[in-house]
């Protein structure tokens, strides 16, 4: 077993955990962070998008021991408190969703894409998302909510 | 499985040259995590590269050239403005490789030590003439990229070899990489091409041409770069460059694509990554 500190939303964290466990089984079963969700295992899905150092990152293809001394932000620690991020005031406008499995990393994808490049394309946008699968919406309402997160987040910034 | 985190490629090296049981090293990870989540490879030894010194840094060396760690991301090389202005082609093959997760984590060394016939980064840097720095149990050495894959999974290193960095000859004009996938993200080469050339007014002086995908390991096809140099890429030469591009081809035959259509296909991309190149080399 090896022993990992990291600072995970700001707050920061030690665990145990098995060479062979990923990140994502860290924050899932160990930590209770159950927001990142495994789809393929694979990294084709993107439903286990964190972010690390300002990119998003496959946490089902990173092992929890890599974790030491990184700073981790997961869905949970997007919104401010009970202010919800305006990227999830959006998705919830537009109905940007439906099951629901591939939000948590579509968001914080989405938040890292934003941070890196405030006023994206459309055709940016999905090819930034272009690891992020959902098969329920189409797409459409999701590059919408996105595309008016990032419009106000120009008028606001 | 035992984690191993070196400070320095020696002990890595030490490492795995002392193994009994599987070993794999560790950079990214997008390939080694995904064989053992599948229980295709369960390493017994697994050598985490990151924490090298050195291992995250695109240096310029003294006579111009560029030397790349082994665990610089896909996109690393893409922020990085001076490498794309001399290898745009090696720095844009690397960049098709996965989603924008994986690009946050793959790396070109990975993507050669894994040894795949589609690997994208591969046929841009064999058409650069890039070479790998490999350090052994006997020492420090240096190998053509084309050099080190023989198969499908299989590479010429040696029992407890790792390569610490690849190395790029100073940009010396354009270069290009032009894959084939039935979409427009998100896939495995069906045929790539790479073309790196340098001219002198509008004659081509040298020219290098990979082709990837089409054979059981990625090739260097010489007879493609014949075919180009001393040429103004008229329409004759072209014509030679596919045909040489084509008949080095010998493919798999599957669902993604046909013996004959990658044969085909090869030809048309060695054509248009020609032109690009050429047109970089003359800017």
């Amino acid at each position: 077993m090896i022993q990992v500190s990291t600072t995970i939303n700001g707050d920061e964290h030690q665990f145990v955990c098995d060479p062979r466990e990923t990140l994502l089984d860290v924050l899932r079963d160990r930590l209770g962070l159950t927001g990142a969700k495994e789809g393929c295992g694979t990294g084709d899905c993107g439903a286990c998008t964190v972010e690390i150092g300002g990119r998003p990152v496959c946490s089902c293809l990173m092992l929890g021991a890599e974790a030491e001394g990184k700073e981790i932000t997961t869905v949970e620690g997007i919104a401010d408190g009970e202010d919800l991020h305006p990227l999830q005031v959006n998705f919830i406008k537009h109905a940007a969703l439906q099951c629901g499995i591939c939000t948590p990393g579509i968001l914080v994808a989405t938040k890292a894409l934003l941070e890196e490049n405030p006023n994206p394309t459309e055709t940016e946008v999905r090819y930034w998302l272009a690891g992020n699968l959902c098969r329920c919406t189409g797409y459409d309402k999701i590059i919408r909510a996105v595309m008016e997160t990032a419009a106000e987040m120009r008028e606001n910034a | 499985m035992r984690y191993h985190t070196p400070d320095s490629f020696e002990d890595a090296s030490a490492i795995a040259a002392a193994a009994s049981g599987t070993t794999r090293f560790l950079a990214g990870g997008t390939d080694v995590l995904v064989q053992l989540r599948s229980d295709l490879v369960e390493p017994d030894d697994l050598i985490d590269v990151k924490h090298i010194p050195g291992v995250k840094d695109i240096a310029q060396t003294a006579d111009g050239g560029w030397r790349i760690g082994a665990a610089v991301s896909g996109a690393e090389m893409m922020a990085h403005a001076g490498l794309r202005a001399a290898w745009p082609g090696v720095v844009e093959a690397t960049d098709l490789i996965g989603s924008t997760q994986i690009q946050t984590r793959c790396t070109m060394v990975g993507n050669l030590c894994n040894g795949s016939p589609a690997a994208d980064s591969v046929p841009a840097l064999v058409a650069a003439g890039a070479t790998a720095t490999i350090v052994g149990p006997n020492g420090t050495r240096e190998a053509a990229v084309e050099d080190i894959p023989t198969g499908p999974g299989r590479l010429s290193l040696a029992k407890g070899e790792v390569v610490s960095a690849l190395n790029l000859p100073a940009g010396h004009g354009g270069d290009a990489y032009l894959r084939f996938i039935p979409r427009t993200e998100m896939d495995i080469a069906v045929v790539g091409c790479g073309v790196s050339l340098a001219r002198d007014g509008d004659v081509i002086t040298s020219a290098r041409v990979s082709l990837g995908a089409v054979a059981p390991t990625v090739l260097l096809v010489a007879d493609a770069a014949t075919a180009l140099i001393g040429s103004r890429l008229e329409e004759a030469p072209l014509a030679q460059l596919a045909a040489a591009a084509s008949a080095a081809c010998n493919p798999i035959d599957d669902k993604r694509g046909t013996i004959k259509f990658r044969t085909h296909v090869a030809g048309v991309l060695a054509q248009r990554a020609a032109k690009i190149a050429y047109d970089r080399a003359g800017a």
